[in-house]
């Protein structure tokens, strides 16, 4: 199963689970970034890390060490 | 009828207008509140509620009442009335932004969970609307059974409506009734916590314990009842997990899920999202060449404000000084008592003062940056290039202002939101070269590294690329070693584009100032006399006749002899200026402390000028001057000559250190070690005296002195060692 990190900017994806560090773990999830939620990954940082994403209506920026919690599905 | 005064916290998600709504409700009558054993401040100002004086507390912005750090845990034991001599806030004022009421009121669940009354304050309800968001406050209302005010803090619409919520709410002091439901296992773990704990820990604090991994409530817990709750809690927790509500995510899933609900039935969208500006906005900001071109105009611009900008305001607070000096200098009659104030206390002051213009331009800048929402884009372009060296995006801002100065830099890392990151970059901005450090670099380079046309350019990028190098590696060093930790949680909120308000920029400059005026000024006029102290005494000639009478005397004669006299009489007057100085106490300790100099090739004299300069950097050109019996050359002279090497002191150190049988043959190598020495040392009162401030230990800042000290001996030590070896 692909992780946030690896989808492409541009498109858009759902949050299969979030298994990470304890304190990360907890702040996306008050942010937000529950299981089912659909995210759209909108460009990464010109030297590659981080990313930018959007959620509901909130705009994050993650590393992609931290995006790589997120376990996400793409639609076809 | 005894009334006491009552007391309001604000609570809110970083950048929903929090800091705008405290400053429309206490207006200018604001302080900075300070708890023991963390660096978090809170505001604290007074508010006038249906005719009664009100105290208004503005928390530090927060996602969720979660504590991970101790700095997180001061918020909640505030609001739970832990706190010594605090009382426990008698109304919590929750601020949501309205253009994502979701998100904000999670946090807001959290707080009717507190035990104490809440009103909701829905702020940005015009740019709501202009989303064409339609929201039903009454049955907001209804849902949440706190009482709803929309508000625009930006034009202090709603106010009066909040005030009365507030008053109402004060009066019927009622506490809300929860929410969200959590699942009946948490629930029965909860209590049964509850219950071990006894009464004497709310169940707020409970439920925390067990809902945090690894937070903050768990550790204060295990504090007070031992390890027996540790294992206790996390029997709890993966009982949870077996029954299908995981910790932390049964929290947050039963939170949204009421949220979700109730929200859906007090707002109505439009049927699409309509493209706001922060879209169009952030397409180019955070563009990979756009983005970055934008970026770097910015930060030359922020550049040049703190280092160009500041400048006139600079050198009217030093010729201000000047003309005070002049004149106390001919209202008084020599003596230790003029001296101290002419040379001490002025000095002092005036450099103190000579700090507030880049200070207040910086913070000005950074304010802006912040409230339109630029600063976190220049965070995540960065990001990647400052975590090389363990740190974050945030760190950007604050090293290039060090590159103008450190003082105002190491106040800047306050937009850091993490400590030890915070720290480290404190700890290591006075590596990066400031401009004290260029009248120096100036002087030497001009002396001794003019040959050929293109050394002095190079010689001086070296000057700056030492600082550049250094300060990442240090920064890496520390970040393994005293500030490792748990990698912290970066992730970062891109806040919507809004216009910024001139009011809160104004607060924010207004603010820095009077903090390093106020709090690290005294520390540094403190510092200033006392070396002022050890240059100045003993003063006693010995003949008898006390040096600053002498001088002063001399100096006279200097302004009102002729031209042919003159220069004899300037050449006495440096020649006896020079004799005191070198055996005053700091003089003596230069001499006695020359075989630790000698290894960088340095005799008595440079020593003691550079122990002298311990107040500011520049202070090396002046003290050099003096020793060299060239009076006490202003090291604006040598910024502004046109060229240095060919400044009367420059020709004086030439022929001096050419004569010296021992350095002769190795002059530049000895140039070299003082330049490397000064790039790295921290040489500057006031830096330390900020980092006191902004760390509150004395740790931090005898912890910069020390290592930065030791790095500048060994790197002059190693620099002279191979130049003896070069020139051989």
């Amino acid at each position: 199963m692909p992780t946030l990190d690896q989808v492409p900017p541009g498109s858009r994806c759902r949050i299969t689970s979030v298994r990470g560090p304890a304190a990360l773990t907890q702040r996306l999830l008050e942010l937000g970034l529950l299981e089912g939620e659909e995210l759209s990954v909108i460009t990464r940082a010109p030297l590659g890390d981080p990313i930018e994403v959007e959620a509901a209506l909130t705009r994050l920026s993650l590393r992609k060490s931290e995006a790589a919690h997120i376990h996400v599905t793409q639609p076809d | 009828m005894v009334t006491r005064t009552l007391t309001v916290a604000l609570v809110g998600n970083p950048n929903t207008g929090k800091s705008t709504l405290f400053n429309a409700l206490t207006g200018l009558r604001q302080r900075v509140g300070n708890y023991p054993g963390v660096t978090v401040e809170m505001k604290k100002g007074t508010a006038r509620v249906a005719g009664a004086e009100i105290e208004v507390i503005d928390l530090p912005g927060t996602y969720s009442l979660a504590p991970r750090s101790p700095d997180e845990m001061v918020s909640v034991d505030l609001l739970l009335g832990h706190v010594k001599g605090e009382s426990r806030p008698d109304v919590v004022v929750s601020i949501v932004d309205a253009t994502n009421l979701e998100r904000h009121l999670y946090l807001t669940t959290q707080l009717l969970e507190l035990g104490v009354p809440v009103v909701l304050a829905v702020n940005l309800v015009d740019i709501a609307r202009s989303h064409g968001l339609a929201i039903n406050f009454a049955r907001l209302e209804e849902r949440l059974g706190i009482p709803v005010v929309p508000v625009q803090a930006n034009k202090g619409i709603g106010l009066e409506s909040l005030k009365k919520a507030i008053a109402v709410a004060a009066d019927l002091n009622t506490p809300p009734a929860r929410v969200v439901t959590f699942p009946d296992p948490l629930r029965r773990e909860t209590e049964a916590l509850c219950d071990t704990l006894g009464d004497d820990v709310e169940p707020f604090l409970a439920t925390r314990a067990l809902l945090d991994v690894g937070g903050h409530a768990e550790k204060q817990l295990a504090g007070r009842f031992g390890p027996e709750l540790v294992r206790q809690v996390a029997e709890a927790r993966a009982r949870l997990t077996a029954a299908g509500c995981p910790v932390p995510a049964v929290e947050a899933r039963s939170r949204y899920a009421w949220i979700r609900e109730a929200v859906a039935g007090c707002i109505t969208r439009p049927a699409q999202r309509p493209v706001t500006w922060t879209d169009r906005l952030d397409r180019v900001f955070t563009h990979k060449l756009w983005g970055t071109l934008v970026f770097l105009a910015l930060m030359f611009l922020v550049f040049e404000a703190i280092f160009v900008g500041a400048k006139p305001l600079m050198d009217l607070i030093d010729s201000g000084r000047e003309g005070l000096a002049n004149f106390l200098r001919d209202a008084m009659s020599a003596g230790p008592l003029r001296n101290l104030l002419t040379d001490g206390v002025l000095k002092g002051v005036g450099g103190v003062l000579v700090f507030l213009p880049q200070i207040m331009i910086l913070f000005a800048v950074i304010a802006v940056l912040e409230d339109c929402g630029y600063m976190a884009r220049a965070a995540f372009l960065m990001d990647k290039l400052m975590a090389k060296c363990g740190l974050n995006g945030k760190s950007f801002i604050p090293l290039l202002s060090s590159v103008a100065c450190a003082v105002p830099g190491i106040m800047a890392t306050r937009v850091i939101e993490n400590r030890r990151d915070r720290l480290a970059t404190i700890l290591v901005a006075p590596l990066m070269s400031c401009s004290a450090r260029l009248p120096l670099y100036l002087l030497l380079i001009g002396t001794f590294l003019s040959d050929p046309w293109w050394l002095p350019g190079v010689a001086l990028f070296g000057m700056y690329m030492i600082g550049l190098i250094v300060a990442p590696i240090v920064a890496l060093i520390l970040k393994r070693t005293l500030l490792r930790g748990e990698t912290p949680v970066f992730v970062m909120e891109m806040p919507a584009f809004k216009v910024p308000q001139v009011r809160t920029v104004l607060r924010r400059m207004l603010d820095a100032g009077w903090a390093f005026v106020y709090r690290a000024g005294t520390l540094i006029l403190a510092s200033m006399v006392l070396i002022w102290a050890t240059l100045y005494f003993p003063a006693r000639m010995p003949d008898g006749r006390s040096y600053d009478a002498v001088t002063s005397e001399l100096q006279e004669e200097v302004s009102k002899a002729d031209e042919a006299e003159k220069e004899a009489k300037e050449q006495e007057l440096a020649t006896v200026y020079g004799e005191w100085k070198r055996q005053t106490l700091l003089g003596r300790a230069g001499q006695a402390l020359e075989p630790v100099f000698a290894p960088l090739g340095w005799d008595w004299k440079i020593g003691m000028a550079a122990l002298a300069s311990f107040p500011a950097r520049e202070v090396v050109v002046g003290t050099l001057g003096i020793i060299y019996n060239q009076g006490e050359v202003d090291p604006k002279s040598i910024r502004e000559a046109e060229s240095p090497g060919e400044t009367p002191l420059a020709k004086t150190i030439h022929a001096e250190w050419s004569a010296d049988p021992a350095r002769g043959k190795y002059r530049v190598p000895v140039a070299l070690s003082l330049l490397v020495f000064f790039a790295l040392c921290c040489q500057c009162a006031s830096t330390l005296a900020v980092i006191r401030r902004e760390t509150r230990s004395w740790a931090w800042p005898a912890f910069t002195f020390g290592y930065m000290t030791a790095l500048a001996y060994v790197g002059a030590l190693v620099t002279f060692q191979i130049g003896k070896l070069v020139v051989g």
